[in-house]
């Protein structure tokens, strides 16, 4: 927060900001202090921002063209491809874009992830954001299902029997997620209403998301605390926005060559089949950005098991700030902790990886090395990390290593004195 | 050090991206020189004329296209007949509507506005008239199968005599490039079984060709505009990208600080 109280020039300002303080909270997000140093690893929040305006937007528009019934829904999306003005780009636009918001997501999570983004003072940006990711999924899921294809029938009846796995009541909740005894129309359209709203929660944690990230500021890639405002620091407007915004560019040019040039290289094609429930596909695989997690529930032999570890693998993050017992939050000053995050980001490729693959195998005792792995890291490498690693001193200021490189010896602290 | 790790990284993506392609490509299907594809990718009006006869001469008679209009046969993008053209082909087709204002169902010739005329009442009418086997709807058929255009034209030209030791049961047949490799549709191709009447020779090669680029347009009909307006989106986006850049870079250049 800026530590000067803004005052509208004007009487009508002045009166209106007494009453609501927009201008001041306009004040603020133009003054915002934002260290310096930040690098385009940090430009996926403004990018993340501008994915969920751009599927609400684009949904919005679908939304009046679509029908959501069985009968109809395979229809209703032929007829915006084919007949309504654009439908073909807005729907390859909210096609694409979820895997584009994914893309942003899994790259701004790796990033908190390096530079220990979600350590003190900054665990409720973090919790909350883990919690945008699990509606994001939920969101996405959803959509999936309303094209009403092949692979949307089947990855719902496949994905909603998971809660037939828990004991005594699975059965009981499955039928009532359902609407019947089947996936049908009434799972349809309660889909629908659900993708709906989701979209709208996930507006609100946004700004939570924000609001939070505003009280301590940004990390910044050394890590270290910034006095604000200072010379560490520059006004959100102009410097940060125009940066996002050129980040947002490179980023958008890459959305519109798979919205114009291969819009469905990131689906699969047994979607363009209608939903049969007399024919069940070969393979029924989620979209991409869920891969690593189907991995991990079909490397675990029990149903409810490979649930709970699926739940687990995505819980298990919100306890991360708690896990990492390290101080350093940069993985620049902790040469281990570097590699095992190199490590781990392998790990969860090789996940995504077996996910497309059949359960059989070597595939699959891949996929159990894998999950393994994943929890590994989590519950015994970070926690020991910890306290073995020796970490490199930090600088005293990000000014140095922005400046000069490498931190000098006689202007760094000591591990030792900052806990 | 640090990089050293990178690449031993990208490496081994390399090598898993390989792997990925050998398993996925174990039948090679048959390639030929699409015109769609590619950042300017048209269709060729002649291949998609003459697919378009393939389809209502030889698949229409059990394959329906009911997502596909009679008036997108003059619409530009596609085969572009004259619109004439498409009224007389759409007149040559009958159609059930009503009812009237007495009540009756009746039957008139199609209009521009009507979809394709199904060959089956319904899927089971279907069924039944195919040995049990639904001939796909060919609205979307070209993005429906993985490999897609690739996929369909060597199906088309995938028939051949079963190796020795199948044994095919009655009314199915060997296919190499068919998932499975059987098939319940005989082999719908021969040579000269169309007369084109642009005078192009018609072997099977080329009506597999022609059919398969008509599908491809039925499956996307707004393809050309797609690719049209994908250029000059992209072109756009790289010209403002380098006018915020150098905006970027003067704005930053007013502190001590890289940008």
């Amino acid at each position: 927060m800026s530590d000067h109280e803004y005052v509208p020039k004007s009487k009508f300002g002045k009166w209106f900001n007494d009453r609501l303080p927009l201008l001041s909270l306009a004040s603020h997000l133009t003054d915002y202090p934002t260290p310096k140093n930040l690098n385009y690893w940090w430009t996926f929040g403004g990018i993340l921002t501008f994915c969920l305006i751009t599927q609400i937007v684009t949904g919005l528009t679908l939304a009046m063209h679509y029908i959501a019934h069985a009968d109809l829904a395979f229809e209703s999306v032929e007829h915006i491809m084919r007949d309504v003005n654009y439908g073909w780009l807005i729907r390859y636009i909210h096609a694409n874009g979820a895997s584009m918001f994914f893309l942003a997501v899994y790259i701004h999570i790796f990033r908190s992830l390096f530079y220990g983004s979600y350590k003190s003072p900054r665990e409720i940006i973090w919790i909350i954001g883990i919690i945008i990711y699990l509606l994001m999924m939920a969101a996405a899921f959803m959509g999936y299902v309303l094209p009403w294809g092949q692979m949307s029938f089947w990855g719902a009846t496949v994905i909603t029997n998971l809660f037939s796995a828990i004991p005594l009541v699975g059965e009981g909740i499955v039928n009532w997620l359902w609407g019947g005894y089947s996936v049908d129309n009434p799972t349809l359209t309660r889909f629908f209403t659900l993708h709906y709203l989701i979209p709208f929660l996930i507006l609100g944690l946004v700004v939570l998301h924000i609001w939070a990230l505003h009280i301590p500021g940004n990390n910044n890639p050394v890590g270290i605390d910034v006095k604000k405002p200072s010379k560490d620091t520059v006004p959100f407007h102009p410097y940060i926005v125009i940066k996002d915004a050129f980040a947002l560019l490179m980023f958008t040019i890459v959305f519109a060559f798979f919205v114009f040039y291969s819009p469905n290289i990131l689906g699969h094609a047994d979607n363009y089949i209608e939903a049969n429930p007399m024919v069940t596909p070969a393979h029924i695989v989620p979209e991409w950005y869920l891969l690593p997690f189907y991995a991990i529930l079909r490397s675990v032999p029990d149903k409810l098991m490979g649930v709970v570890a699926m739940l687990s693998a995505i819980l298990i993050l919100a306890a991360l700030p708690w896990l990492d017992t390290s101080k350093i939050r940069s993985a620049v000053f902790r040469p281990l902790y570097k590699q095992f995050y190199w490590i781990l980001l392998v790990d969860v490729l090789v996940l995504g990886y077996v996910g497309a693959m059949p359960a059989e195998g070597l595939y699959l005792l891949i996929a159990r090395v894998a999950t393994a792995y994943y929890f590994i890291h989590f519950l015994i490498i970070l926690p020991v990390l910890g306290f073995k690693e020796r970490t490199i001193p930090l600088p005293l200021s990000i000014t140095e290593p922005v400046l000069g490189g490498f931190p000098m010896a006689s202007t760094v602290k000591k591990k030792e004195s900052l806990n | 050090m640090k990089h050293n790790f990178k690449i031993t990284y990208l490496i081994i993506f390399l090598l898993a991206g390989t792997l990925q392609v050998n398993a996925a490509e174990k039948i090679n299907l048959l390639k030929t020189d699409w015109t769609f594809k590619g950042l300017f990718g048209k269709f060729d009006r002649g291949s998609l004329q003459r697919g378009y006869q393939v389809y209502t001469e030889v698949c229409s008679s059990c394959h329906s296209m009911k997502y596909v209009s009679y008036r997108n046969l003059f619409e530009p993008g596609g085969p572009e007949f004259t619109e004439n053209q498409a009224k007389a082909i759409a007149a040559s087709f009958e159609i059930t509507d009503g009812p009237n204002s007495d009540g009756e169902m009746f039957v008139r010739p199609a209009k521009l506005s009507d979809k394709f005329v199904m060959p089956f009442a319904n899927v089971k009418a279907a069924q039944a008239a195919n040995g049990g086997a639904y001939p796909p709807d060919m609205s979307v058929l070209a993005k429906a199968r993985s490999g897609g255009v690739d996929y369909i034209y060597s199906v088309l030209l995938g028939y051949e005599d079963p190796p020795s030791g199948v044994t095919l049961e009655d009314g199915v047949y060997y296919n190499k490039y068919m998932y499975g490799n059987n098939i319940k549709m005989s082999e719908p191709l021969a040579d000269g079984l169309v007369e084109y009447s642009d005078g192009t020779a018609a072997s099977k090669e080329q009506m597999a060709k022609d059919v398969t680029t008509f599908l491809m347009w039925a499956a996307e009909p707004h393809l050309e505009s797609r690719h049209k307006m994908g250029f000059k989106a992209i072109l756009y986006l790289i010209i403002l990208t380098i006018l915020v850049y150098f905006s970027m870079k003067k704005i930053w250049s007013r502190i001590e600080s890289e940008v």
